[in-house]
């Protein structure tokens, strides 16, 4: 048992180290730029060298590495200040695994390698106003006209919707089957006419999604991926792969930052590290970073093997989220009064438990909520029944709803 | 990255969950609850046989001289088993205190008999309710020990405790090794709360010892000793804490309510996920526990206290959610249910409860931020 790389991997880290240093774009080249273009530029010159996407086949634009190189090289860009490049990831780590299975051979070519390289950014469709954890229940249809579909409707939470190329999503074409069994998956052109992408403000004042309004939107039947009804099916494979990629809630603040404001403020004119309270709870956040750490070592070590992990990953989103939450709330309450003040010029541990404690609970709800988290622990991993559904079975126009 | 047990070990593993499942049933652990037996000699027999005593023994003293990877995947799964055996304070605590800090003599005197199985070890230190500290205990001692030890984890059955003992010098106490088949030393059976591992209150008049380790050194000593059985517990920990959850799964799976399995209520399955998820987190922090106690790693007192934290919290989560699962048969004297909630009160309180090892957790972080 040890944390050491095998001798591959050892090269294999050393060569991407090597890469990633000697290309890391320096400040003469971001000089002026916008975010996105920082990213599309870092993207670009990464896919041109063949570290972009690289687990992809290479006619795709990837390398056909393996998995733990994808995590090492991860690992050492991580190490780096290198432009964030958060902007491809549900293109890349969603819609890419979708078209790859899903997708002709002719679309893959076409598209795969411009989501590698970032020149074309992609977003997810999924979620309605009436379709969030009960996703199959999503009312925005398509129907048949021509070669082509024509789509109503309205979808919710739509993460980059306003900068993206391309979309995938899933329509409801025929309403009088069983609610999963009238669902067909598609990809279209976000430029298409008929589209209106309206930002929602949340809570902590900032705009991550949209909402995504459709009014006689035209889709060609060759961009439906999957056939005509299986469109749960294709959606299975996209949400497999968000689970994957939507992470413990990096950037929030974690044990370290509430240790060291531990040190530094005060109960009953001593240092609130030395109270008993304080270390508990302390104790309690190391101890779970701990663990979710070491389940990604072993994790980690499936994938060095050539293994699929095992379920024991599935739970670093329903540990880690709850965790930040309650770690920003805490530590507001250890500067009391002054934890209320805000102050975006003021200091920035403030700030960052601020910041998590307004944004932390849309974490606890995206990609699956903690409560279908643990639905799929308790079904996927302990093999427990589905609880029982009143909508099984029954077209979908006869199933009741909330309005 | 290679942080997965070996072939060998898992291998060990499954040979260890075979045979405790043929010798060491929910029915031998009724039966040391029930009965009047101390512990259940026979079965102890058959785990010396096997060499599970002897695991880490060097082989110069007749042990099998293997790593603590393989001693850790026999805690697991005698934990899961909630075996009826004096082993976490032989194996865990005696055994480790004389290889630390034994002599030549004591080494050579003791660890082949614990080896094989021929003696019983334990480690004496709580003398009354709340934490035992150099500033408050009472029993003396040196070349000869005066004082009470209580409760001692089977000390009615073994043959020698390592007693912990005030010293006006050093850091204030003494390790002592103390033959407990003497006449100045008088053993009382106690009832206890886990009556499937026997307890005793010991007395000691003059007794005969020795001094272990140096004089003056015996509380860095012990802090260095549960430090290292801290996550050989944590596996025991974890071991029950699975099994409590399997037996909470099964039972729900089979029990009908308003027409349907109770496994199939969200109420019921999100319990059952919360004790997946800390069975999970005590898991993976036990691993890391056993790398660090494997290499003496510089970081063990962080391993020891976040692995214990973690077994300590997983299996009174596990134990008392699995009670809850079986409703009003959970709490029955015929349901096996009390015995992991009777063994996570055990193993929490042994060698130092949760708030104490939460502080030492902080407490070790600072002594690392500041190296």
């Amino acid at each position: 048992m040890d944390f050491n790389d095998s001798a591959e991997e050892a090269t294999f880290r050393s060569e991407a180290a090597a890469w990633l240093n000697a290309n890391l774009p320096s400040e003469a080249d971001l000089d002026g730029l916008t975010d996105m273009q920082k990213a599309k530029l870092w993207q670009k010159r990464k896919a041109d060298a063949g570290w972009a996407c690289i687990r992809w086949p290479q006619e795709y634009g990837g390398r056909g590495a393996n998995a733990i190189e994808q995590v090492i090289l991860n690992q050492e860009e991580a190490k780096l200040a290198a432009p964030n490049v958060g902007v491809f990831s549900i293109g890349q780590g969603m819609a890419a695994p979708t078209m790859q299975t899903w997708a002709t051979e002719e679309q893959k070519k076409r598209y795969l390698p411009k989501l590698a390289s970032g020149e074309e950014i992609w977003c997810q469709l999924f979620s309605e106003p009436a379709g969030g954890s009960d996703l199959a229940a999503l009312r925005t249809k398509a129907e048949k006209d021509g070669d082509d579909w024509i789509i109503n409707g309205q979808k919710i939470w739509t993460s980059g919707a306003q900068y993206s190329d391309f979309g995938i999503i899933v329509l409801r074409t025929d309403p009088n089957m069983p609610k999963h069994q009238g669902l067909s998956y598609f990809f279209l052109d976000m430029k298409s006419p008929g589209i209106e992408i309206k930002p929602i403000k949340q809570m902590s004042g900032a705009s991550g999604f949209n909402e995504v309004y459709f009014t006689d939107v035209r889709v060609s039947d060759a961009q439906r991926l999957g056939e005509v009804g299986q469109g749960w099916q294709v959606a299975l494979t996209t949400l497999m792969n968000e689970r994957a990629s939507i992470g413990g809630g990096g950037g929030a603040a974690g044990f370290k930052t509430a240790m060291d404001l531990a040190n530094r403020i005060n109960i009953d004119d001593k240092p609130a590290i030395e109270d008993k309270h304080v270390r508990a709870q302390l104790a309690n956040w190391y101890v779970q970073e701990s663990g979710l750490k070491f389940t990604g070592y072993r994790s980690m070590t499936a994938l060095s093997k050539g293994e699929i992990p095992g379920p024991e990953n599935s739970i670093g989103k329903l540990v880690g989220a709850p965790k930040s939450q309650d770690l920003a709330s805490f530590a507001m309450d250890l500067m009391e009064q002054a934890g209320i003040v805000l102050d975006p010029d003021g200091d920035e541990m403030a700030n960052l438990f601020q910041g998590t404690y307004m944004s932390i609970p849309g974490l606890r709800i995206a990609g699956g909520t903690d409560e279908i988290m643990a639905n799929i622990i308790a079904e996927r991993v302990l093999g427990l029944p589905q609880d029982v559904r009143v909508d099984k079975g029954i077209p979908f126009t006869d199933v009741p709803t909330s309005n | 990255m290679n942080f997965e047990f070996s072939e060998e070990q898992n291998l060990l593993r499954e040979q260890a969950r075979g045979f405790l499942q043929d010798n060491c049933s929910m029915k031998v652990v009724r039966a040391a609850l029930e009965g009047d037996e101390p512990f259940n000699r026979d079965l102890w027999k058959k785990v010396a046989e096997m060499g599970w005593t002897s695991t880490v023994i060097p082989e110069e003293y007749d042990g099998l001289g293997l790593s603590y990877l393989e001693l850790s995947v026999i805690a697991d799964e005698l934990g899961r088993a909630v075996a009826p055996l004096p082993f976490s304070s032989s194996v865990y605590l005696a055994t480790e205190a004389l290889m630390a800090y034994g002599t030549k003599n004591q080494k050579e005197t003791w660890l082949p008999k614990l080896a094989s199985g021929e003696a019983i070890g334990t480690f004496a230190l709580g003398e009354s309710q709340g934490q035992t500290t150099p500033k408050n205990l009472t029993t003396t001692g040196g070349s000869s020990v005066t004082g009470t030890k209580l409760p001692v984890a089977d000390g009615d059955i073994a043959d020698f405790a390592i007693v912990v003992t005030r010293c006006d010098q050093g850091d204030g106490a003494n390790l002592c090794i103390v033959d407990l088949n003497q006449t100045s030393v008088i053993r009382e059976v106690i009832s206890t709360l886990d009556p499937s591992r026997s307890h005793a209150k010991i007395t000691f008049n003059n007794a005969d010892a020795e001094v272990m380790g140096e004089e003056g050194q015996g509380w860095a000593a012990t802090q260095n000793i549960f430090n290292r059985a801290a996550i050989l517990f944590a596996w025991e920990q974890t071991g029950g804490s699975d099994a409590a959850l399997i037996m909470a799964k099964e039972y729900a799976l089979g029990r009908f309510a308003f027409g349907r399995s109770i496994a199939s209520y969200q109420a019921i399955k999100h319990k059952l996920a919360n004790m997946y998820v800390k069975n999970t987190l005590a898991r993976s922090n036990c691993y890391y526990g056993a790398w660090a106690l494997d290499t003496t790693a510089d970081e063990l007192p962080i391993a020891a206290a976040t692995t214990r934290v973690a077994g300590i919290q997983a299996y009174y989560f596990a134990s008392k959610e699995n009670i809850q699962t079986h409703g009003g048969m959970g709490f029955t004297w015929e349901f096996d249910c009390q015995f992991h909630y009777r063994r996570a009160k055990l193993l929490s309180v042994n060698i130092g409860s949760e708030s104490q090892w939460q502080d030492k957790l902080i407490t070790a972080v600072q002594q690392q931020n500041v190296a």
